[in-house]
C-alpha cells in the first residue's frame, strides 16, 4: 500500500513541478495547490497506514490509528488554503494593474545597471 | 510569574487585534502601536534578565505535559533575539509615523506589523517543530501583506515571485517534518533530540538534516537559494524593507542554528562541512553583489546576504569562540541593517531616487544624516570600538584556531569589500557638489532621524560595553554547544 501511495505522491509532485514552471500565472497557482496535496498525502503515508480504531479512549479497541499526522494535515490544509486564496486575489490584481499574466513579461530590472 | 515568556507573543497579538478596529483613527493607532511595542521591549528585557538569573524558562501550553503537548522554551539565545526584534520593530514603527503615508496607515499597516512581530517572536520562542512551521507561516503571511501593501506596480510584481518561492519552501518544510516524524515519532524538539541521541545519526537523518538546511536556507538566503532576495526586498518602502532585512532572514539562520545544535550534531564532519562551503560561497557572492551596484537599495540588500554567510560560517566552525562571535554578530547585524535601511530611506526620500549617480552633496544640508550614516557604515564594516568588530574578531579567531584558514581569510577580505561598498554610498551620496532635488522641502528629516540614531547609539553601546554583554552571550553559546541543558529544562521539570 505504501508503494502505491508513494507513486501517487510522486505523480502529484511531478505535475505540480511541471505546472509551476509554466508561463501563465494561473497554472502556477494550480501547481502550488497540487504541491500541497502531495505534501499532505505524504504526511498521511509517513504516519503509518495501518488499520485501527478512531483515536478515542471510549472505543476500547486493540489498536488505534495515530492522531498526530491527522492534526498536522488539518493544520497544513488550513494554512495553505489561506495562502492560496491570497495568492489568487494577488494574481488577479496583478493582471488588472500590469495588464499581463505572462511571467516572461514580469521580470524586474530596476536598479540593475 | 511562570507565564512571562508568552508575553512577547501575547502583547503584539492583542495590540494587532485592537488596532484592526481603529483603522480610521490614525493618531490613536500611532500612539497604541508605539506604546505597545515599547512595552514589548521592556518585557523582553525583563525576560532576558529572568533567563540570566533563573535559567531556561519553559511553558507547557494548556498544561499538556512535554513531550505530549506544545512547549514554549526561552533560552538565552531566544530571549536575546526576541529583545532585538522588539527594539527593531519599535524603531521601524516610529520611523513609519513620518514616512509611510496616510493611505497605508488607514488600511491596516500597523496591525500587520504587530502580527509580523508575533510570528517572529513565536518562531524564536517555540520548542515544537511543527509549531515552528505554524509561526513561520504567521510571519510569512504578514510579510506577504506588507510586501504588497500599497499596490504599486513593482510591489505587485515582486510579491508574486516572493509568495511562490515561499509556498514551495513551506511545502518542503511540511514534507521534512513528516519524514522526521516517521523516523523519531515525536514533534517536541527536546524529545526528538533525546531520541536521535539514542538511535545515533543513521543515513536517513543526515538526509533530513540537509532537507532542513534547504528549507531554512530558502528563508535565510544562503547560496544557492538566495536569488529571490534582491528582487523582492527592492520593492517595498523603507520601514518595511528595514523590518524584512533585519528580521526575516535571521529567523531562518536561527532555525538552522537550533536544529543543527539540537538534533543533528552527531555527524558534524559531513553536515558542518557542507555549511562551511555554502557560507563561504554566500559571503563571496554577497560581497560581489554589494560592490557591483550603483543603487543604494541593492548595495545594502547584498550586504544582508554577505552577513548571513559570516554568521553561518561562525556557527559551522562550532567552537565556543566562533559560536559566541556568531551570536554576537546576529544581534549586531539585526540592529545595523535596520539602521542602514532607515537611513537610506531618508536619502531616497530627500533625493527622489535610489540611483547613486543621480545624488550628491547631501552632507552640506544634512550633516546629522551624513555622520549617522558614517557611524553605521563603520559599525557594519567592523571598525573598533563599534559592535561589528567584536563579532568578527571572535569568528575569525575561532576559524583560524579550528584550522579553517580559507574561511577566516574570506571573512577578513569580505570586511574590506563591505567597507568599500558602504563608503561608496557615503562618497557618492554625501560628498561632492550639492544638487537641487524636486521633493526636497517636504521631508521631515529630523523626525525621521530619531529611529536610526537610536539604533546606531545602541550599536555603539553594544560595542563599547561588550564586556557587559559577554556573560549573556556565553550563556547562549553554552546551551547551543551542550544540548543536554535544553533537554533537561524541557523534559525533566
Amino acid at each position: 500500500m505504501e508503494i502505491l501511495m508513494a507513486i501517487v505522491i510522486g505523480v502529484l509532485f511531478m505535475s505540480a513541478t511541471y505546472l509551476m514552471l509554466s508561463k501563465s500565472l494561473l497554472r502556477i497557482i494550480v501547481g502550488t495547490g497540487l504541491l500541497s496535496h502531495g505534501a499532505h498525502l505524504l504526511i498521511l503515508t509517513m504516519g503509518g497506514l495501518k488499520r485501527g480504531a478512531a483515536p478515542l479512549l471510549g472505543e476500547n479497541a486493540s489498536s488505534y490509528t495515530d492522531p498526530i499526522p491527522q492534526a498536522l494535515i488539518l493544520t497544513a490544509i488550513v494554512i495553505s488554503f489561506g495562502v492560496t486564496a491570497f495568492f489568487l486575489v494577488l494574481a488577479y490584481r496583478t493582471y488588472q494593474e500590469l495588464g499581463t499574466d505572462n511571467t516572461e513579461k514580469l521580470r524586474g530590472t530596476e536598479g540593475n545597471d | 510569574m511562570i507565564n512571562f515568556l508568552i508575553l512577547p507573543i501575547l502583547v503584539p497579538i492583542l495590540t494587532g487585534i485592537l488596532l484592526i478596529f481603529l483603522s480610521r483613527h490614525i493618531i490613536v493607532q500611532r500612539w497604541i502601536s508605539a506604546l505597545s511595542t515599547f512595552g514589548t521591549v521592556v518585557i523582553s528585557a525583563l525576560l532576558v534578565q529572568k533567563v540570566y538569573r533563573d535559567g531556561i524558562q519553559t511553558l507547557d501550553l494548556s498544561s499538556w505535559e512535554a513531550p505530549f503537548g506544545i512547549t514554549l522554551v526561552s533560552d538565552m539565545l531566544s530571549a536575546t533575539l526576541v529583545l532585538t526584534t522588539s527594539i527593531i520593530a519599535f524603531a521601524s514603527i516610529i520611523y513609519s509615523f513620518f514616512s509611510i503615508g496616510k493611505d497605508r496607515e488607514k488600511f491596516y499597516y500597523y496591525p500587520v506589523v504587530q502580527f509580523l512581530i508575533v510570528g517572529v517572536n513565536g518562531a524564536f520562542t517555540t520548542g515544537d517543530i511543527f509549531n515552528l512551521f505554524v509561526f513561520f507561516e504567521v510571519m510569512l503571511m504578514s510579510s506577504y501583506v506588507l510586501l504588497v501593501h500599497g499596490g504599486t506596480k513593482i510591489q505587485l510584481r515582486e510579491s508574486i515571485k516572493y509568495i511562490l518561492v515561499n509556498v514551495i519552501s513551506s511545502a518542503l518544510f511540511v514534507i521534512t517534518v513528516a519524514y522526521l516524524y516517521s523516523v523519531v515519532g515525536s514533534l517536541n524538539m527536546a524529545h526528538i533530540s533525546e531520541r536521535i541521541s539514542e538511535v545515533g545519526q543513521i543515513g536517513i537523518l543526515t538526509v533530513i538534516a540537509i532537507l532542513f538546511l534547504i528549507v531554512f536556507g530558502l528563508k535565510g538566503a544562503i547560496f544557492p537559494l538566495y536569488f529571490w532576495l534582491p528582487g523582492s526586498y527592492y520593492a517595498p518602502p523603507a520601514p518595511i524593507m528595514a523590518l524584512f532585512g533585519a528580521l526575516l532572514t535571521k529567523v531562518g539562520v536561527y532555525a538552522i542554528m537550533r536544529t543543527y545544535s539540537l538534533f543533528f550534531y552527531h555527524d558534524q564532519a559531513y553536515t558542518h562541512g557542507i555549511i562551511i562551503v555554502l557560507s563561504i560561497l554566500t559571503i563571496l557572492l554577497g560581497v560581489i553583489g554589494a560592490v557591483a551596484y550603483m543603487d543604494v537599495k541593492k548595495i545594502i540588500i547584498y550586504n544582508i546576504i554577505a552577513a548571513i554567510g559570516v554568521i553561518l560560517f561562525g556557527f559551522a566552525v562550532m567552537s565556543p569562540d566562533s559560536v559566541s562571535g556568531s551570536v554576537y554578530y546576529i544581534v549586531h547585524d539585526m540592529i545595523i541593517k535596520a539602521a542602514l535601511f532607515l537611513l537610506i530611506g531618508i536619502m531616497i526620500k530627500i533625493t527622489g531616487t535610489s540611483d547613486l549617480t543621480k545624488m550628491s552633496g547631501l552632507i552640506k544640508r544634512y550633516p546629522g544624516l551624513a555622520w549617522t550614516f558614517f557611524l553605521a557604515a563603520a559599525s557594519l564594516a567592523g571598525i573598533p570600538p563599534l559592535s561589528g568588530f567584536f563579532g568578527k574578531l571572535l569568528i575569525i579567531s575561532g576559524g583560524f584556531a579550528e584550522g579553517f584558514h580559507l574561511g577566516a581569510v574570506v571573512v577578513l577580505l569580505s570586511s574590506l569589500l563591505i567597507l568599500f561598498s558602504v563608503m561608496k554610498i557615503f562618497i557618492y551620496g554625501f560628498w561632492g557638489e550639492p544638487r537641487t532635488y524636486p521633493e526636497e522641502g517636504k521631508t521631515p528629516v529630523k523626525s525621521l532621524l530619531i529611529a536610526p540614531v537610536l539604533l546606531v547609539l545602541l550599536s555603539i553601546a553594544m560595542g563599547v560595553g561588550s564586556e557587559v554583554i559577554f556573560p549573556y552571550i556565553s550563556m547562549a553559546v553554552e546551551t547551543l554547544l551542550n544540548p543536554d541543558i535544553y533537554i533537561d529544562a524541557v523534559l525533566k521539570e
